[in-house]
């Protein structure tokens, strides 16, 4: 039970939770039955049938409903005497901003992607609101404590992000089935059915410039009176066999690699008559047009069978067909969405062809799925326990009881006997760009780069800000927002096609450019380096930033997504060294798949000795915890356990 | 296996053990023959049983990608008891009924208090709603409308009394807020039936909370890199009295295996015996694994009567507490969790009894942790979600057979923030 001072803490608080899925749940159960009277909470999603199995305010009746809006009325079921403010809503929007976050004696994390957490970061930092961070995948979960100036801010170390391949290996020389993946998702589906304005590296390789744009164009467009089966050959054969033959005849691609094998439909499924096709009587029942599926028309049901490449062909036409015969109004406005059953079955099917093509092995719909879809491994218990420490920690925090701030990971394999490992906070980073005022470095090619790229790829995709403002000394260059006059749009529009040295007020080697977000109050200087190259495949946003934590390249694949924010990879650093530190204690051999992040993380890091200063405190911190008075020591030395003490 | 039989069986201290314990061996081995079996037919029942609906699939998907197809089909067919429903049960409860387990029995006849609610979320604190009713009704409504797939029931009644048959309906019997004596009880119930029974104890006190876990003889896989491994554990019972009695037996044979194999002998034992393939072992590979592990239930089967001098070097404090309190309730009949700082001279006096008999420091027990726990009678919901989460987990974990189970304690303090396991069986007199 909590004590009498804990409990006037937690009484007077106000508190802000950000996320009210799996973890967030957890959270509010957790804050309202340890006595939490005023909480707000914020989540822009809606609720979904695979939320059910573990975020367990919601019910089935509740699917399409705010996640935000159901979490409190359950809540307030079992304590009906507590406020709670939901806001059904993007935590990025302009009116979460400094001042909202002020309102509060601290913030707590449940969410599920680095962006947001990134902003909500700098919110905290400027507002000078405590956060607590956390974040789970499968067994594995951490708890972090973040006090401006107490701790190191949430990006002062590199965290992961989702991989980004290079455009060759998916367009041309695929290795892993997530390379099919890829290109079955964000070229293939997003070619026929999504929109046709947007850039598309389908085909440009493999036609590279001897085909016209406008002749790949009509590839792809189903011709006025084109029978649907007709059409989905062709595209079939164009893709997966024309597309691979043209790739084969560039010899010097396939000096080192396996030359993949073209794929014609009619090899794979003979072309039957016309009209012959007697399954197509299933889908004819109107309804949900996500329910809409290819492998029920076809006869498959389990998705955590393989298919073979026949079955894939057919799925593949079928899919194909479904589309343009039930779903025709949608094409050209199509994003890939893992709860769209046709677009998985079509991506899935269409991966395998390819993976098949190149000698890739097959997967089931089910794992395609969590690929394609990015999906997190989940459970309810995880999510539990981590809302059980972020209460502890947010008591703390309360308190003001610096000493005993903890982060605690939860971990899959006992470390040093613990399941649940507390490790003191770090010191805030001196080289952080976010809670430190360190300029950045960007090495750019200051007559080739838009400012447009330099907005994209630098200022919103690297410094994840939401609402820029880029200044050159006292002229500003760039500016978002809804209060602008209609001229100064215009203007910064025409700006952003400019290229950097002709900007109105030039910027070129020497300049230094002040980068603003006015919401998030974050503001850094970036020196100008002109540089001509830069290496396509390495770099190939065409500009390097330094002095600023790289993300850390995680694998898009389901077993190594990260992407629900627990940082495996850091847990692992921190037990695989205080496993070494014990030679009584079993030692639990650390997965191959761990170690190779381990190594990942002092390659990746942008500075190796930023990961140096980590692992030593790792390392001291575990000492400490070592020598501390909490466990018994039995004099005596009664068994043979005492002998194998390093005492002498 | 760690342990040859041949080499044993020429040992002559060790023939003389057998003899005098034939009847007991006898017993052991049939036990163990209707377990291995119910473990062949759960495999084959895993190998016909039918595919996960179409439901199912899209409930469970998240966490199918955790831990397979396969484990979700055990946990939809598992049975599991759960007597005493405070916070830390009622968390536990909420986590397998999500998890889709095939049903969940409630057991817990006590009326409906605000005390007991102040860590319950599936019944409002209102008198007109809960009046009248028993705790397990009132979690049942609840905890019925989580997943429709599982079905949640009552059984009322003092889960003491309930006879051994009734036990043999479950798959995991997880007891809580109940005397020493009833705790041993059920234990030795569980272990008794023919069938394996994971046996698992958790109370929470103050900002403390415990885990134990008897989960037998048993058999699991894991993945070591990259490949299904096949390891096998054995537990330690709470306090198998039927054993401890029988003194003699036990000397001789701590004796022969101190003497051959050393007292690390007991450590985590893990073998590892047939990779990837547990479907191929035969009935004679099956039988010399049985036959093998027949000289060793005496050695250490007894897990809160260890002596403490020879636990661990550096066991968890609360391990040492958790036993004087448990002790103190027992002597003084008290209903398990009501105490309060009054008792402390006398807790202190039965701590310093029992640390002079065990040879221990008694400061190695602090007065400030047992007031804690002393005291502490109102559950603190943070460490309810800590412990019923790492509960959930293990009943998923012995369900399935996946990843290693915690064996066979488990202490989280919110004070410190560290949880902890530890292995304590009987290991030397």
């Amino acid at each position: 039970m909590a004590s009498e001072q804990q409990l006037s803490a937690i009484k007077g608080a106000k508190v802000l939770m950000v996320g009210a899925g799996g973890i967030g749940c957890e959270l509010l159960k957790t804050l309202a039955l340890s006595g939490f009277k005023d909480v707000h909470i914020i989540d822009m999603d809606t609720i979904e049938v695979s939320n059910l199995n573990r975020q367990f305010l919601f019910r089935q009746s509740h699917v399409g409903q705010s996640k935000a809006k159901v979490a409190r009325d359950a809540v307030l079921k079992f304590r009906p005497n507590i406020s709670i403010t939901p806001y059904h809503a993007n935590v990025k929007d302009p009116e979460f901003n400094v001042d909202f976050f002020k309102q509060f004696n601290v913030v707590l994390n449940g969410l599920d992607n680095l962006d947001a957490r990134r902003h909500v970061n700098r919110l905290c930092l400027a507002a000078g609101v405590p956060l607590v961070e956390s974040g789970t995948t499968g067994f594995l979960g951490q708890v972090t404590v973040h006090v401006k100036g107490r701790t190191e801010c949430y990006e002062c170390q590199p965290k992961p992000a989702p991989k980004t391949y290079p455009v060759c290996t998916i367009t041309s020389t695929p290795s892993k089935f997530v390379h099919c993946i890829v290109w079955a998702k964000d070229l293939l589906f997003a070619k026929l059915f999504g929109d046709k304005n947007q850039d598309n590296d389908l085909n440009v390789r493999a036609s590279d410039a001897s085909s016209s744009s406008q002749q790949t164009e009509d590839v792809f467009e189903r011709k006025n009176d084109e029978d649907i089966e007709q059409y989905g050959r062709r595209i079939f054969d164009h893709v997966f066999g024309y597309n691979i033959e043209l790739a084969l005849s560039n010899e010097d691609t396939w000096k080192n690699r396996n030359r993949p094998r073209p794929i014609y439909s009619k090899d794979v499924i003979p072309v039957e008559p016309v009209g012959q096709n007697g399954n197509q009587a299933k889908n004819l029942v109107a309804g949900n047009p996500l329910s809409i599926s290819a492998m029920a028309s076809v006869g498959l049901k389990n998705p955590q069978d393989l298919w073979s490449l026949k079955e894939n062909s057919a799925i593949f036409l079928e899919a194909l067909k479904l589309f343009f015969s039930k779903r025709e109004k949608e094409i050209g406005n199509l994003t890939f969405d893992k709860d769209d059953q046709l677009a998985v079955e079509f991506v899935t099917a269409a991966a395998n062809i390819r993976a098949s093509s190149f000698g890739i092995p097959l997967h089931s719909l089910f794992e395609a799925k969590g690929i394609a879809g990015n999906i997190v491994h989940a459970v309810a218990t995880t999510n539990a326990i981590i809302a059980g420490l972020i209460v502890i920690e947010a008591i703390k925090v309360l308190q003001n009881d610096v000493k005993n701030y903890r982060m605690t990971y939860c971990l899959e394999h006992p470390s040093r006997k613990m399941l649940l490992m507390p490790v003191e906070p770090f010191e805030p980073n001196k080289s952080c760009y976010v809670c430190s005022e360190t300029p950045l470095t960007l090495e750019v090619n200051t007559n080739g780069s838009k400012l447009k790229d330099f907005v994209d790829k630098i200022v919103k995709a690297k410094l994840g800000m939401n609402l820029p403002l880029i200044m050159h000394g006292s002229s500003l260059l760039y500016e978002v927002g809804d209060d602008l006059e209609e001229d100064e749009v215009a203007n910064y529009a025409a700006n952003l096609e400019k290229v950097l040295s002709e900007l109105p007020s030039p910027v070129i080697g020497g300049t230094i450019l002040t980068v603003e977000d006015l919401q998030q109050e974050l503001k850094c200087s970036i020196n100008v380096k002109h540089r001509e190259e830069f290496d396509e495949e390495k770099e190939p946003d065409g500009m390097v930033l330094s002095g600023w934590t790289q993300p850390l390249a995680v694998e898009k694949n389901g077993k190594g997504s990260t992407d629900n924010g627990a940082s495996t990879s850091r847990v692992s650093e921190a037990t695989s060294l205080v496993t070494e530190e014990d030679e009584e204690l079993q030692i639990i051999p650390t997965q191959s798949g761990k170690k190779r992040k381990l190594s990942d993380i002092s390659s990746a890091a942008s500075s190796d000795a930023l990961s140096f200063r980590n692992e030593a405190k790792v390392k001291r911190k575990a000492e400490e915890a070592d020598n501390n008075n909490d466990v018994v020591m039995l004099d005596g030395g009664s068994s043979e356990n005492s002998k194998k003490k390093r005492e002498q | 296996m760690s342990r040859n039989w041949e080499e044993d069986n020429q040992n002559p201290g060790l023939k003389v053990l057998l003899g005098s314990a034939e009847e007991a061996g006898e017993k052991y081995v049939f036990a163990r023959k209707q377990q291995l079996l119910h473990m062949f037919l759960r495999l084959q029942l895993d190998m016909d049983g039918e595919e996960l609906t179409e439901q199912e699939t899209a409930l469970y998907d998240r966490q199918i990608r955790v831990w397979g197809a396969d484990a979700q089909r055990r946990l939809s067919k598992s049975h599991i008891l759960v007597s005493g429903l405070k916070g830390t049960v009622v968390e536990f409860c909420k986590n397998i009924v999500l998890a889709g387990v095939g049903s969940v029995t409630l057991n817990d006849d006590r009326l409906v208090t605000e005390e007991l609610l102040s860590a319950n979320f599936l019944v409002p604190p209102d008198e007109n709603v809960y009046s009248g009713k028993s705790l397990a009704e009132l979690c049942c409504d609840s905890l019925t409308d989580f997943n429709p797939m599982v079905r949640v029931s009552v059984e009322k009644g003092e889960v003491s009394k309930f006879s051994a048959d009734f036990f043999d309906k479950f798959d995991v019997v997880v007891i809580s807020s109940c005397s020493l004596s009833t705790k041993q009880s059920i234990n030795e119930k569980c272990r008794k039936s023919l069938k394996r029974i994971a046996f698992y104890t958790v109370d929470c006190r103050d900002s403390c909370g415990e885990i134990f876990v008897d989960l037998q003889n048993y058999i699991y896989t894991k993945k070591k890199n990259d490949e299904a491994v096949e390891c096998l554990l054995e537990y330690s019972s709470f306090e198998v009295l039927e054993y401890s009695t029988e003194d003699n037996l036990l000397q001789t044979s701590i004796v022969l295996s101190d003497e051959k194999y050393g007292a690390r002998e007991n450590e985590m034992k893990e073998v590892c015996f047939v990779e990837n393939r547990r479907s191929c072992l035969t009935s004679t590979q099956l039988g010399n694994l049985m036959y093998r592990n027949r000289a060793q239930p005496y050695i250490h089967w007894e897990a809160v009567s260890v002596p403490w001098r020879s636990l661990p070097r550096r066991v968890s404090k609360l391990y040492l507490a958790m036993r004087v309190i448990e002790k103190f309730e027992e002597l003084e009949g008290r209903i398990p969790g009501e105490t309060s700082a009054a008792d402390l001279p006398n807790v202190q006096k039965l701590r310093k009894e029992l640390c002079e008999a065990q040879s221990l420091d008694e400061s190695q027990i602090p007065d400030s942790l047992l007031e804690r726990l002393l005291e502490g009678r109102r559950e603190f919901p943070p460490v309810c979600a800590v412990i019923g989460g790492i509960l959930g987990q293990e009943v998923i974990k012995a369900i399935s057979g996946k990843g290693d189970p915690l064996k066979n304690f488990f202490f989280f303090d919110a004070m410190d923030g560290k949880g902890i396991i530890e292995d304590i069986f009987r290991q030397k007199s």
